[in-house]
């Protein structure tokens, strides 16, 4: 339930300040991201970049890469996924604690990029795990990845911990774990996940 | 998802030795998502308590069917595919297939253009080593510090690169017969001062980590390669001139303006990762040397042979382009059948063919060495996988 925000700022000139479990909750969580340190091509390399030294990515709290996949709360997909590495990326994305977050970074994991033609690439790894922010570039900036964890505190800041839009982790009826991808006969199976992903339907001009 | 090991059992005997305690063989499958396999690589090792009796190296988690893809595109499109190769180099990608292209167009490329590609091959040397030997002293437990350090600086080269090129990394640079665009006399006057201050940086690292103890303990005498594995397994770059033989086809071939500028070849005596990472801090001081000759001569003139790019069709033939690139001998061969496009398009990959010497040098080691082992290798999968 949020406080009224004129009444807070009233109350705030007169030295009190009001606050949310949520809000404070929230502030928490938005300014200690800690990414999985999971790179896979090329934009993995401009994500070092934005950790180190010039553009400094501790100034947001998100310096902190974790190994494991059970310490994170920020999955960085930083390059190509291929559909030998489809299967792992989901797995570690089960693996991960909720709440989490996932970060796309790159033509290549939006949408398979200048490799989407290839046999064995997966055209965007939103087709099997939800993906918050989107990062378009061939390899994006390091500021575009600021630009991209600033999007997500942003995010962060309105997340619910009740009612109906409350976070996924605090829904019971929401399903804790996605399904894995199998490498089949020909192609990854399924060849992706309805409950997130449905390809573009087709749109028919009526004749007049 | 774990397969098997399937590898003959030859060379090394799996059972434990007879006077150590009775132990079980344990296989572990690190990677492909590990923080010092270097993007997505996985080992198999089969471990002896901690001692590595073998390893199975697994490839191809990030196929991106590069060769595939350019024989079915013009030569000239392929060119931004090989920028993510060995997305460390993007430059020496560049030169190494134009270079293969020309030769089978005949080609001359101008002077300062030669110049101009010198410069950059140079610099991308410099900044791979640097962060080399940041990725190198991370695997051995050295979190951030020098890494750190080696970024500072490759920014500084980065920035050289974008301002001659318009991107970051993927440069997509060189041109059949010459370079995009050429640079102008400020992009020259800041290269100069960024090589004029690399030397400090490179004392800086070197007062930082080639004396220290921990890095001696767990550099020298590990991972040898011997002088005859190092040739057999055709071994190219650093690797193996840090196992003592000279051969650099910058000296070799002498491509580009190579033959007029003066350097020396740094070579290695015991072929230990030690020597890997000392070589490459040598290499990087005479690529300054290079640098500052070529800031130096560098022609006036125009920086591109004037090649029609649309509908560019190379004669019948084959050929093969080979340079020098910062992790060893990077190739391209190429069969051209007269069309717009490739018959065939084939990468000789440095990482991928020093990568297969891999086992050889872990075997006997303990596995936290063989993390060490494959950092000096220096590998890059976007181009051990392609």
């Amino acid at each position: 339930m949020a406080i009224d925000e004129g009444l807070k700022s009233e109350l705030r000139k007169a030295g009190v300040f009001v606050t949310t479990v949520e809000d404070l909750y929230n502030w928490g969580r938005k300014n200690s991201i800690w990414p999985l340190q999971f790179g896979l091509a090329c934009c993995a390399i401009e994500m070092i970049a934005a950790a180190c030294s010039r553009y400094d990515m501790a100034r947001f709290g998100a310096e902190v890469f974790r190994p494991s996949p059970r310490q994170a709360d920020l999955m960085i997909v930083a390059g190509t996924v291929t559909k030998k590495m489809a299967p792992l990326a989901v797995r570690l994305y089960n693996q991960m604690p909720e709440p989490k977050y996932v970060i796309a970074m790159g033509a290549c994991a939006i949408s398979g990029g200048p490799f989407k033609e290839g046999y064995n690439v997966l055209k965007g790894i939103d087709r099997y795990i939800p993906v918050d922010v989107h990062i378009p570039g061939c390899p994006p900036r390091p500021e575009a990845l600021l630009d991209a964890l600033i999007t997500l505190q942003k995010r962060i800041e309105q997340d619910h911990l009740t009612g109906k839009h409350r976070l996924r982790a605090y829904d019971k009826e929401q399903k804790a774990e996605w399904p894995v991808p199998e490498y089949g006969e020909h192609d990854l199976e399924p060849p992706s996940n309805p409950d997130v992903w449905k390809p573009e339907p087709m749109k028919r001009p009526e004749a007049k | 998802m774990i397969q098997p090991l399937t590898m003959p059992e030859q060379g090394y005997t799996l059972t434990p030795k007879e006077d150590a305690i009775e132990t079980q063989m344990l296989e572990v499958s690190m990677g492909p998502h590990h923080p010092s396999t270097h993007g997505v690589f996985r080992m198999d090792v089969v471990l002896d308590g901690e001692e590595v009796r073998r390893l199975k190296p697994v490839l191809g988690y990030l196929h991106r069917n590069h060769e595939q893809l350019a024989e079915k595109m013009n030569w000239l499109g392929s060119i931004p595919f090989t920028d993510r190769l060995d997305y460390f180099c993007s430059m020496t990608n560049n030169w190494a297939y134009c270079l293969a292209v020309e030769q089978l167009a005949g080609i001359k490329v101008p002077e300062r253009a030669e110049y101009i590609r010198v410069i950059m091959a140079e610099l991308t040397r410099l900044q791979n080593h640097s962060c080399q030997a940041g990725f190198l002293l991370s695997d051995t437990g050295a979190w951030g510090t020098p890494l750190l350090y080696a970024f500072r600086e490759r920014e500084k080269i980065l920035d050289l690169f974008e301002a001659a090129s318009g991107a970051r990394m993927m440069c997509n640079y060189m041109r059949f017969g010459g370079v995009r665009a050429d640079v102008d006399d400020d992009w020259l006057a800041a290269a100069r001062k960024v090589v004029e201050n690399y030397p400090c940086f490179i004392d800086e690292l070197e007062a930082l980590i080639t004396g220290n103890e921990i890095l001696l303990a767990r550099t020298q005498k590990i991972g040898i390669l011997p002088r005859e594995l190092a040739i057999n397994a055709s071994i190219t770059g650093p690797m193996l001139r840090a196992s003592g033989v000279d051969y650099d086809i910058r000296k070799v071939d002498r491509y580009g303006i190579y033959g007029r500028l003066d350097f020396r070849v740094p070579l290695g005596e015991v072929g230990d990762v030690y020597d890997r990472y000392y070589v490459r801090i040598l290499e990087m001081r005479e690529s300054v040397k290079i640098l500052q000759q070529a800031l130096r001569d560098i022609p006036e003139g125009p920086s591109d042979a004037g090649v029609k790019m649309r509908n560019f069709k190379v004669p019948v033939g084959d050929g093969y382009g080979r340079i020098e690139g910062p992790k060893g001998e990077l190739g391209f061969y190429l069969v051209s059948d007269g069309s717009t496009r490739p018959y065939r398009y084939h990468v000789r990959a440095p990482s991928f063919i020093n990568l297969t010497i891999l086992e050889d040098m872990c075997v006997g080691h303990k596995l936290a060495d063989a993390m060490v082992i494959l950092g000096s290798v220096d590998i890059v999968l976007g181009e051990v996988d392609r």
